[in-house]
């Protein structure tokens, strides 16, 4: 480890304080990524981009579980009702007062952060299946709470809203799908950026110290009840992001729109992805996203008949699942890592071996 | 658990970048120096959302297939104007959200000519202003809702069957007349189906109504409702119901031995459907018996009535193409809009466009194998304008009187008197 940073004090101290500060780490990431991204963006199609736009939202949903799970050891099967009361504000106030996008967003996270404090204030008394049985009774209760008002929420039929303005000066040809890409771009980098941050301070130390021993963690001072809240909190207010950026792609806002698979999508993609990293997160979007219109894709082109057709691509999709499972128990990123970490692995192996027949300048260098 | 290693975190941004553009390579569709996107020299390509896994999938996934049929069927016999008719149905699950994700598949990515026969109220509405924004043909929708039918606000959309309130109105003054001074209760389904059905019943039976029960799709027990309808002593229920509800409001008349007359909608009244579901329900303890007497409507040929022209070419259609699927109600509702999506195209010219297959949908249709007529026309883009009533008999529907239309508002019910034109037997519409 010596040897890299003598080379980047060589390099200059600019790039080496942007390294090891973590926000402007953070950031700097942020940025490079949204330039590729917008860069991306210029050259998909318009229904290459609707998909891109997908990615971002449900990154945004399966990063805020990550956490929770990830990192403070809560399951959650709720999340897909999180993202319907994320999407409800959206479209209640895009349809009403007129504000603009980005403060109807804020908002949605707020209220969305608001229902996380009840059903976290609920779930930190509950431990595993218990847990998992009650956020699932979110998943499944609530969005039928539009038929119960029917005026207010739609019913069955939900909410439908224009799609997002694009603005002007973008010029009169801009693709709508393009500027949906770019909003929910924005917010992935701006979830990624905050969630970065936050776990690796104090509160995401907290977080961890709850999920990896609870009375440890109440020893050392800390207030495990309001530290699971707190996660879930979080959490919910991602969830309640995704739904907003939801609204943005799909403009509506419908009971049908938030089945139970939706929740179950959003923790595949937490575990697909590695669980408690937000980089998997990134993984577990795309694959959620892609998967089903691959193996739709595929199911098509194998010509067989409709009915085989239609539940081919589940089984597919089922399969992959399966076998990410097998072959990266730790998710996609934990494969990664893993690969990275077996090449450095035999770098330093080859290190050593060399390292009794030359003894020498390099020796020295190792602390 | 570390979260982020920095050069690891970089090299995986990029690759999940690439990963992504790797990944949206799409397939474009749409020929070289055509008319229109979807219209090439040899075929026409159309595409429609459908439940094809999931709840509402048994049934409804049938009809894609049937139109599938019908498409081919023609194309063996040349096709029209010589193109090739293919639809490509997508699965939305009846779920609002892969809705508008397949609607942009398949007008961004497949390049489809028109929307045929999109699936469902709470999911077409979804993508109604998209479809009309992006100027593509959105024909007849497979729903009964009135929302269809806004020819300023919605130009490019069509409805295509019955609308419910018109069916609730036609079906209220047949028991209003069958049944003077008895007691009804009404059935439905608590969504725009019910609503607008009750809507037309209101116009007839409201001085005998003696109980309003709702359901919410998706709730199987209805024991609650049963038992107020049974306590209301009510001799008729009418019914807005979908297949599965119409069963259950039978095998809870069953339990509670209660057999009132069953008044019910075209969508919740098709006999095959109807025996499959009361044996899978009970096990099959109860028999398709227990649906004779259920009076119905339809403006459809009913399925069992082999002497008419176009039953005898969907069964051939059937025997040919999609054998394996049972011949009821479903499947000859997508061969009949398979029928209408060749007319509407055979009217459209020799180099149909999206704008020429619209205005030959305005120039008005004939109804084919309709009982009733369309009422296409400039300031109308609402289906077929009435029903017949119908009972079913020995698990077919046997029909009764005449067919009947009427319109979306206080009009008057009035009979069609026009006979049926023959079907075609090679499928394909007369020229016009």
């Amino acid at each position: 480890m010596a040897t890299r940073v003598d080379v980047s004090v060589t390099r200059g101290g600019a790039a080496r304080r942007v390294v090891d500060h973590t926000l402007l780490r953070h950031l700097a990431i942020a940025v490079a990524a949204g330039v590729v991204l917008w860069l991306i963006t210029l050259s998909l199609g318009s229904f290459d981009n609707i998909q891109l736009a997908t990615m971002g939202y449900y990154f945004v949903a399966v990063a805020g579980l990550t956490v929770l799970t990830g990192l403070n050891g809560q399951i959650s099967l709720g999340h897909g009702a999180l993202m319907a009361i994320g999407a409800y504000t959206t479209v209640k106030l895009q349809s009403g007062p007129g504000w603009p996008l980005a403060l109807i967003l804020v908002v949605a996270v707020i209220v969305t952060a608001l229902a996380g404090i009840a059903a976290g204030a609920a779930a930190a008394r509950l431990r595993g299946p218990y847990l998992a049985g009650a956020t699932l009774a979110l998943a499944v209760g609530l969005p039928s709470l539009a038929d119960k008002f029917p005026k207010f929420l739609g019913a069955s039929n939900g909410i439908t809203v224009p799609p997002p303005t694009v603005p002007s000066s973008l010029g009169a040809t801009f693709p709508l799908e393009r500027w949906q890409a770019w909003i929910t771009i924005l917010g992935g980098l701006a979830t990624y950026v905050l969630l970065a941050n936050l776990v690796r301070s104090r509160v995401g130390r907290s977080l961890r110290a709850v999920r990896d021993d609870e009375i440890a963690a109440e020893l050392c001072g800390l207030h495990v009840p309001r530290t699971q809240v707190l996660a879930f909190v979080i959490s919910a207010a991602c969830a309640g992001l995704a739904g907003g950026l939801f609204v943005v792609v799909n403009n509506l806002a419908a009971p049908g729109s938030f089945p139970l698979s939706l929740s179950v999508a959003v923790l595949t993609g937490v575990i697909l992805g590695g669980l408690g990293s937000l980089m998997g997160a990134v993984w577990g979007a795309a694959l959620i996203v892609l998967i089903p219109t691959w193996s739709d894709d595929l199911s098509k082109a194998m010509n067989l008949s409709q009915n085989v057709q239609a539940n081919l691509s589940i089984a597919i999709y089922g399969l992959v699942l399966i076998g990410v499972m097998l072959a990266a128990p730790r998710g996609l990123q934990g494969l990664i890592e893993r690969i990275v970490g077996l090449g450095r692995g035999l770098r330093a192996n080859q290190q050593r071996s060399r390292g009794p027949q030359r003894p020498g300048k390099e020796e020295k260098s190792e602390p | 658990m570390r979260l982020f290693t920095r050069p690891l975190g970089a090299a995986c941004l990029v690759a999940a970048l690439v990963i992504g553009v790797a990944a949206c390579g799409s397939s474009g569709g749409g020929g070289g120096g055509s008319s229109a996107p979807g219209v090439t020299k040899t075929s026409v390509t159309v595409g429609g959302h459908f439940p094809l896994t999931g709840p509402a999938a048994p049934g409804y996934s049938e009809i894609p297939r049937a139109i599938d049929a019908y498409f081919r069927f023609i194309n063996a016999a040349g096709g029209i104007n010589g193109r090739k008719l293919k639809i490509i149905a997508r699965d939305d699950g009846y779920n609002p959200t892969n809705t508008v994700k397949v609607t942009r598949q398949l007008t961004l990515q497949d390049k489809i000519f028109a929307m045929l026969n999109g699936l469902g109220t709470p999911t077409h509405t979804k993508v109604v202003d998209f479809l009309n924004a992006s100027k593509v043909p959105d024909l007849f929708v497979a729903s009964g809702c009135l929302c269809w039918d806004e020819p300023s606000k919605h130009p490019e959309t069509f409805g295509w069957q019955t609308d419910y309130l018109v069916e609730g109105k036609i079906l209220g003054q047949y028991i209003a007349q069958h049944f003077k001074g008895k007691k009804v209760a009404y059935f439905t389904q608590n969504d725009d189906f019910g609503q607008d059905g009750a809507k037309g019943f209101d116009q007839y039976l409201k001085s005998q109504v003696v109980t309003r029960q709702t359901y919410e799709p998706g709730d199987t027990n209805i024991g609650p409702q049963m038992a107020k309808i049974k306590a209301s002593g009510a001799d008729v229920i009418a019914m807005m119901t979908i297949p599965a509800y119409t069963a259950l409001v039978e095998l809870a008349g069953l339990k509670l031995g209660f057999h009132p007359q069953i008044a019910v909608s075209n969508v919740g009244g098709d006999p095959t459907t109807l025996a499959g579901l009361l044996k899978a329900f009970s096990k099959g303890k109860a028999g398709a018996s227990l649906i004779d007497g259920i009076i119905t409507a339809g403006y459809l040929p009913p399925t069992g009535e082999a002497s008419n022209s176009w039953v005898k070419l969907f069964k051939k259609i059937h025997a040919k193409y999609i054998p394996k699927l049972p011949f009821d109600g479903n499947v000859e509702y997508g061969m009949a809009v398979g029928y209408t999506f060749a007319q509407a195209l055979q009217k459209a010219g020799k180099s149909p466009t999206r704008q020429s297959i619209v205005s030959a949908v305005e120039g008005g249709l004939q109804p084919g194998p309709g009982l009733v007529p369309f009422r296409f026309g400039k300031d109308s883009h609402a289906g077929y304008t009435g029903v017949q009533i119908g009972k079913i008999k020995n698990g077919t529907i046997v029909l009764e009187g005449q067919p009947m239309t009427t319109d979306d508002g206080s009009g008057a019910i009035k009979p069609y008197t026009k006979s049926q034109a023959a079907a075609p037997a090679n499928g394909i519409p007369a020229g016009t």
